[in-house]
């Protein structure tokens, strides 16, 4: 068909290049980055072969150090140096379970604490962000070289259980970091695609997820390339870092210590870890430390007191277990495997555990570090269009906890049940209480209990400007919808009269995008980039992919248009090309904008015929006339 | 607006509108549409593209949970065809069906303050077959008799019986933790 030959002459199409992508587990202990190789998901490494970041910054003496030199401050500046940040994402100060511990100069803020360093008052978006980045480099160094290729995004991930206020923070901090973020994907979704694709499993699987600080447990179905979440459940303050606390409390109490400085708590907390992790091979072992005091600390500690004193923690992951069984309506004895993901599932106590609960021996085959990058690194590649189509695999993942609105009497009515499918939006009606109201406030709440003192509060946002009527005759209709990353948004209209309000639930110290560019422009490291540069080419990029986009779908799908569409199609396609090979980048955007436009029924067209091909796998252009 | 966010549920899945539905053929068409239309496949598509994607794959997420549950299928289907089930208003139950509420009841309260499990677990398996007994009914009234104020009671009386469900397995719940 000479109608679809649109390429300018002396243009041919690009053959399809590989696309950068890596997946990131951003954990609470460590952190890794992956990417797929020649069809082969690897972690890249550090200089020295390290796989592992671990999840520290330092911020001392005028600079910022992450990973291993961070760690080597601990035990001398624990003020500055943040460990585990990723319990404080999306978290004010009442939130973190034993924050009398941690040695921070804490700062309440709404929404999200703060961290006081010597480099200036922090909040967990930005120390997170700081790890991103490393990673990024890392990522940038091992794969692009001098290639000239860009990195063209990364899937994060997060725990299942992970609410609305946390995810959003990780994602600020990955933007903040300058990555694209392709997704945010579940920890152990992440560890499925990882699991499944590697022993091509099929039927149901558990995911049992015990990291450094968050517990995940996942329901899934596996077939034919299908990745269901059928349910989840969790507890996103229970980790590792809960098992070294017991033991660091255990220390306290034998040795008869009182009021430890931050340090002595450090290196105590440090000690104990160690020790935990020797008490998974061992029968015992001794932990030895001096104090600022001079005293001299020397303990042994049996396994059977270790596993007697963390049962209770063990014990806090099999609720939420049953529960997610429940939930997707299974049986313990439907379930084919149960795959154990993250360091601490390496405690034989807790190994025992599952799989006396599930009646089968828990599935160890993939490094309980590294499968979560893996998974992701997988995703990445399939989102960055890396796999040819109908060789890639769908993933469909659920909300972990209910979402709704606060209601007269302080309690809940909930919108979206927990396990919904992502995306989903569903719509609720509430109407005035009062004659001739003409404002509504809406207060969006996340959790599963009654009552909004019991839930957490997402947002607050106000409906104004709804005609004077009597008390229950405005109908205003909210509507929830969650996105494929779990993220919210919020809208409300007044039926009679269209007044309409609406708002990406951003927690109350979420960053707008404002503010984001903002921060990217200080930090230092964009401080020697020119801004404008920057912009130029990111909406460069935007428009090529636009082009490129809209072209392919020219080439396939022409003949749902009329000649009239294709011109107007072809005509701001042109004009776009022309600003983008010129410097203003507020005009490309712009152009971006109206080519959106333009191709917006057209884009409707296609996917439905996408649907009807799909459902009748023939191919409808080939009957078309 | 797009053709199928205005079909109805039963022709975007390619099924028949039938109360009984085949719950293999439907699964599948779910991924097949999913496949086609799920976010994934946009993310690097014009924005206009990934708008679309998402209204279409919410929409298919909605008909899928729709068909998938018995109760709401049925509502559902009551509803193309003009009779309101009537879920929040009309609670008036044949005496004889409320009288066996009340035993259910008794019986799961019972069962939780003795603190028996294998009694819920009994009482489950009972409920379990009674569900299945109210589903084959509901597909003899719409399917074969058409009678839909009938079927309508019926779905009231089913969802009586998923709230003894989701009782059962909070007793289930409390007794475990």
């Amino acid at each position: 068909m000479a109608l679809l030959q649109i390429s300018e002459p002396g243009e041919s199409t690009a053959p399809h290049q590989h696309r950068l992508a890596v997946g990131i587990d951003l954990g609470t202990t460590n952190s890794l980055v992956a990417t797929v190789r020649n069809g082969v998901a690897v972690v890249l490494n550090d200089h020295e072969g390290h796989p592992l970041l671990p999840s520290v910054v330092c911020y001392s003496r005028g600079r910022v150090q992450v990973g291993c030199p961070a760690q080597a401050e601990q035990a001398c500046d624990p003020k500055n140096t943040i460990v585990s940040v990723k319990r404080f994402m999306g978290r004010g100060i009442r939130d973190v379970a034993h924050i009398e511990n941690c040695p921070y100069d804490f700062v309440d803020a709404p929404g999200m604490l703060k961290i006081r360093t010597t480099a200036g008052t922090k909040s967990p978006v930005e120390v997170s962000a700081e790890i991103l980045k490393a990673l990024r480099l890392r990522a940038e160094q091992a794969l692009i070289g001098n290639s000239g290729m860009e990195l063209v995004g990364a899937v994060v991930t997060v725990p299942a259980y992970f609410d609305d206020a946390q995810r959003q923070a990780t994602k600020d901090a990955a933007r903040l970091a300058g990555l694209n973020v392709l997704r945010l994907l579940n920890e152990p979704t992440a560890a499925a695609i990882a699991y499944g694709l590697d022993n091509a499993a099929e039927g149901v699987y558990a995911i049992y997820d015990l990291g450094g600080g968050t517990f995940d447990i996942s329901i899934l179905r596996l077939s034919r390339g299908v990745f269901e979440v059928m349910a989840t459940n969790g507890n996103a303050a229970l980790g590792g870092d809960d098992f070294d606390h017991r033991l660091y409390c255990w220390v306290v109490e034998k040795a008869g210590l009182s009021l430890l400085s931050p340090e002595d708590t450090s290196v105590l907390l440090i000690q104990a870890r160690e020790a935990k992790e020797l008490l998974s091979a061992h029968a015992e072992t001794r932990i030895t430390a001096t104090l600022s005091t001079g005293q001299f600390i020397d303990l042994t500690v049996r396994q059977q007191e270790f596993w007697e004193m963390t049962r209770n923690l063990v014990a806090k992951t099999l609720a939420p277990t049953r529960k997610a069984l429940r939930d997707a309506g299974l049986a313990v004895d439907e379930v084919k495997g149960v795959v154990m993901v993250g360091g601490a599932t390496r405690m034989p106590h807790v190994q025992q555990a599952v799989g006396e609960l599930f009646r089968q021996v828990p599935l160890n085959n993939l490094d309980p570090d590294k499968v979560v990058a893996l998974g992701a690194a997988m995703q990445a590649n399939v989102l960055a269009g890396n796999r040819p189509s109908g060789d890639e695999w769908l993933l469909l993942d659920v909300i972990p906890l209910s979402l709704g609105i606060e209601t007269m009497g302080g309690l809940v009515e909930k919108i979206l049940p927990r396990n919904s499918t992502i995306p989903v939006a569903r719509a609720q009606e509430f109407t005035t209480f009062k004659d001739g109201q003409t404002a509504m406030s809406m207060h969006v709440v996340q959790g599963d209990r009654d009552l909004v003192a019991d839930c957490r509060s997402l947002a607050r946002f106000e409906l104004r400007g709804i005609p004077p009527m009597a008390a229950g005759a405005a109908r205003i209709r909210v509507t929830f919808q969650v996105d494929a990353d779990g993220l919210l948004a919020v809208s409300a209209r007044e039926a009679s009269s269209g007044v309409e309000s609406s708002v990406t639930v951003k927690p109350s110290y979420g960053l707008t995008d404002d503010q984001i560019t903002q921060m990217l422009k200080d930090s230092y490291e964009h401080a020697r980039d020119d801004v404008h540069a920057r912009a130029l080419r990111e909406q460069q990029v935007e428009a090529e992919r636009m082009i490129e986009a809209s072209e392919s779908a020219l080439r396939e799908d022409a003949d749902l248009l009329c000649a009239e569409e294709i011109e107007t199609i072809r005509a701001e396609l042109a004009t776009l090309r022309r600003l983008a090979a010129a410097t203003d980048h507020r005009a490309i955007k712009q152009q971006v904008e109206r080519v959106n436009r333009v191709t917006g029924p057209f884009a409707t067209r296609r996917m439905d015929r996408s649907v009807k091909r799909a459902l009748t796998g023939r191919n409808v252009a080939s009957i078309g006339p | 607006m797009s053709d199928h966010l205005t079909q109805n549920f039963f022709e975007l899945f390619g099924l028949p509108e039938r109360f009984q539905v085949d719950g293999e053929q439907l699964d599948r068409a779910y991924r097949e549409i999913q496949a086609a239309v799920h976010p994934d496949r946009f993310v690097n598509a014009p924005e206009a593209e990934r708008r679309v994607s998402m209204q279409q794959a919410t929409h298919v997420n909605d008909g899928y949970r729709t068909l998938r549950n018995p109760v709401r299928r049925a509502a559902y289907l009551l509803r193309r065809h003009g009779v309101d089930p009537q879920f929040e208003t009309d609670t008036a139950m044949p005496a004889a069906f409320l009288v066996e509420q009340m035993e259910w009841r008794e019986a799961i309260e019972e069962a939780s303050g003795s603190a028996d499990a294998r009694e819920l677990d009994h009482l489950s398996a009972r409920l379990a077959g009674e569900l299945k007994r109210m589903y084959a009914e509901i597909g003899r009234q719409i399917d074969e008799r058409g009678d839909f104020p009938g079927a309508a009671e019926t779905v009231r009386k089913l969802m009586f019986l998923e709230k003894l469900g989701m009782e059962i397995g909070d007793a289930m719940e409390a007794l475990e933790d």
